[in-house]
């Protein structure tokens, strides 16, 4: 305890002077990438499991391969806290290290990634913005720098329909059916709803729309108007505490949890703890399996932690959200992998980092030589592609942990390409952009 | 027609669902009053050390979450519910030892700004300190206070929303007793209205101050455990800070009562603002609103509901 206390005073010395990055040094033979994290502030409950998923990843390709293709990963973290402003500083403080500069950077932030969007093609440093950002960005015609893949929000709702319309017989049985959207009142929050307003045209639902605001602490007068309009079936764009408070006001008002579907940042560990048994029966949409049992992590005990199991645990291993970051940070190591196929195994530049994006081809077979067969899917981007609109899956929360209870669920792509693509289109004309010929 | 279409959306229709659906309405005012008292809890805090001090308290938010994260934590560490409590209590009361020491000591009869960015630094500090030594984690709160729903005549209630109620009003009323009954209240109270007068006097102002910033620290970890519970203790509990503001606004910085029915007037205008004419702007309005409702009051009473008004002759 004296320990603590004493390391307490040295943290808080710190925090207060502002040194609040770890700094490696890089060699030329090394590749580095940045690590924009949130471990303080009222996200850090999310932002710890995804910022240690990433670090072993990283340390077990150099511990077990002796790096990429025997190129070291570097990387250095830089504190966000989830804000926007803090994000585009550490972008700003990382994007030139290294030899050849930052590879890629994974922003973690919709906010954060709007920001760097006008900033990647300047910089040539590509962005992974994996499941979140700007969805447009999916049409890698205007969005040369920009890749969201395996899905986006607006996939992501649609599939939510379809699992939706597959509960309830099919989907002429969504007509007169009501779905509320819980969001965050902020750009994240909002991304799923022009589809969700676009497939209830399609459909004949009624769409609720509910906005709750930063942090999300008290949100009685939304779960107030649930229980008046009574949904059928309510979806929820939240994050860090809004989730929490969320699920225990279902709870609350004794909404059917099975019917409260979060999206895939609404379904981590850290949302299901304080409602306990009462956030029995809640699920959430992701896009790879919750289980922590697959080669790669049987990989990352021995070659990160020592064989030492407890000591993984306690950092956040084999969360939902560290099995997030780990499948993120694969897609780094992955597209990287690609890039020296052409370019040579060398540390690469962020042009050459966005080619290995770019074609990218992540097979079952390739899945099951790193360790990840049924961890997650295949993803196959293109130029014109950078989503491949990848399936979802839905998980459930038993009580001690989050079991999958669906199968993949593809999105509608005849409704949302098209509004990708217009989209991206405005942006074109608005940024003046004249799309690549794919 | 659109005018009229929208003078009935604003001016009509929300007052018209109220009449037509009352139970709901009830619901609604009910809701309104429990968050209300929580808001209460909050902003009794900052009335305290204002009180006593003449200082806004920045760090009152940091407070709640590192009372309530200290009791967790010890909790996790082992400890019995009614140990934990204790030994938080303590650590509230060597917080307030420390404050006083290293802190307020040095800025006695200092401009009130600088004693508000003093604060806003231990806020940092308080902040950090704690985050390092109990770590970032959503860590769930169980001192076995019932949270079971359940309908009463078609409302629907909820015991723990009814405890919080009930603990907000007692903790109300007593110190609404000590500060107006007992010798230590009366010195508070003198304190406040001039720091040298009091020690002129005899009132030992060191003291004073290690007790008010002891019992805003033991406000602060009801408030932690009530708010802790409902989402698990986190960082997130700071920023409830956020929610007293309007209520102290409303209610005056300088009147125990004032937080309590400031808090009701804005936990109830907040929650019909939000269900009956949020859906015309997108919803989401009820943080914003609370801060409109109470400054629609400055300008009737600018020193709030119960605050003091303020005579200074120019």
């Amino acid at each position: 305890m004296l320990r603590n206390i004493l390391l307490a005073l040295v943290g808080a010395v710190v925090a207060m002077t502002g040194i609040s990055s770890t700094t490696i040094q890089v060699a030329a033979d090394e590749q580095f990438i940045p690590m924009l994290v949130y471990r303080t502030g009222p996200y850090a409950p999310s932002g710890i499991p995804v910022a240690n998923g990433f670090r072993d990843y990283y340390t077990m390709i150099n511990n077990r391969d002796g790096g990429i293709n025997g190129v070291k990963v570097t990387f250095e973290e830089c504190e966000t806290e989830y804000n926007t402003k803090l994000g585009v500083e550490c972008y700003e403080k990382l994007k030139n290290k290294g030899s050849t500069g930052a590879s890629l950077v994974n922003p973690f932030s919709t906010g954060i990634t709007y920001q760097l969007i006008p900033k990647a093609s300047v910089d040539e440093v590509p962005i992974l913005s994996m499941g979140y950002g700007r969805t447009a960005a999916a049409d890698g015609r205007v969005f040369k720098w920009v890749f969201n893949f395996p899905t986006t929000y607006w996939s992501q709702a649609s599939a939510f329909i379809r699992y939706v319309a597959q509960q309830e017989g099919g989907e002429s049985k969504l007509k007169g059916k009501k779905i509320a959207h819980v969001y965050h009142n902020s750009a994240y929050g909002k991304e799923a709803n022009p589809t969700l307003k676009a497939l209830a045209n399609k459909y004949g639902y009624e769409l609720i729309l509910l906005a709750v605001d930063h942090p999300g602490q008290e949100q009685k007068a939304t779960w107030l108007q649930i229980r008046r309009a009574k949904p059928d079936w309510v979806f929820m764009s939240g994050w860090g505490v809004m989730n929490q408070v969320a699920v225990k006001e279902a709870a609350s008002i004794k909404y059917p949890m099975d019917h409260f579907v979060g999206n895939w940042w609404s379904g981590s560990d850290a949302d299901v703890v304080p409602a306990a048994a009462g956030a029995k029966g809640y699920k959430s949409a992701t896009f790879h399996s919750p289980r922590s049992d697959y080669p790669v992590h049987k990989d990352i005990i021995k070659h990160v932690y020592g064989g030492d199991q407890a000591k993984a645990k306690s950092n956040s291993f084999g969360e939902v959200l560290y099995n997030r970051a780990v499948v993120n940070a694969m897609f780094a190591v992955e597209a990287i992998r690609t890039a020296q196929g052409k370019f040579g195994k060398r540390a690469l530049k962020g042009s050459e980092v966005r080619w290995g994006l770019e074609n990218l081809n992540l097979t079952e077979a390739r899945l099951k030589e790193i360790g990840m067969e049924g961890f997650t899917k295949p993803v196959k981007v293109s130029c014109s592609d950078h989503e491949t609109m990848g399936p979802i899956i839905i998980q459930q929360w038993d009580g001690n942990k989050w079991n999958i209870v669906s199968d993949w669920i593809s999105p509608i792509r005849e409704v949302v390409r098209p509004m990708v693509e217009k989209a991206a289109s405005a942006y074109a004309a608005e940024n003046k952009i004249t799309p690549r010929s794919c | 027609m659109e005018i009229i279409n929208f003078l009935n959306l604003v001016f009509l229709a929300p007052f018209v669902e109220m009449v037509s659906y009352p139970i709901f309405f009830s619901e609604v005012i009910i809701s309104g009053l429990l968050t209300g008292v929580m808001y209460s809890l909050v902003a009794l805090g900052f009335v305290l050390i204002f009180k006593a001090s003449g200082v806004f308290n920045f760090a009152q938010g940091a407070m709640v979450l590192f009372a309530a994260l200290t009791l967790v934590g010890l909790m996790e560490h082992g400890f019995p519910i009614w140990a934990a409590l204790i030994s938080t209590i303590i650590v509230l009361i060597v917080l307030a030892f420390v404050v006083e020491r290293f802190m307020l000591r040095y800025l006695i009869n200092q401009e009130d700004i600088i004693l508000f960015m003093a604060t806003i630094g231990l806020t940092f500090l308080i902040q950090g300190f704690g985050e390092t030594i109990w770590g970032s984690n959503v860590k769930p709160l169980d001192l076995g206070i019932p949270s079971e729903s359940f309908e009463l005549g078609g409302l629907l209630l909820n015991e723990f929303d009814l405890f919080a109620a009930g603990s907000g009003a007692v903790l109300v009323a007593v110190l609404a007793i000590f500060f107006h009954y007992t010798r230590i209240g009366r010195a508070l109270r003198a304190v406040a209205d001039d720091h040298q007068a009091a020690m002129a006097v005899g009132i030992p102002l060191k003291n004073i101050w290690i007790i008010v910033w002891s019992v805003a620290g033991f406000v602060g970890l009801v408030a932690g455990i009530m708010w802790g519970a409902k989402s698990g203790v986190q960082f997130s509990l700071s920023l409830i800070a956020l929610k007293a503001l309007p209520v102290l606004i409303l209610g005056g910085f300088t009147s125990v009562p004032g937080a309590i029915v400031g808090g009701l007037i804005i936990g109830v205008g907040e929650k019909i603002a939000e269900i009956y004419w949020g859906p015309l702007v997108g919803g989401a309005i009820e943080n914003w609103f609370a801060y409109v409702l109470a400054l629609a009051f400055l300008l009737f009473r600018p020193q709030g509901l119960f605050g003091e008004r303020i005579i200074e002759r120019v």
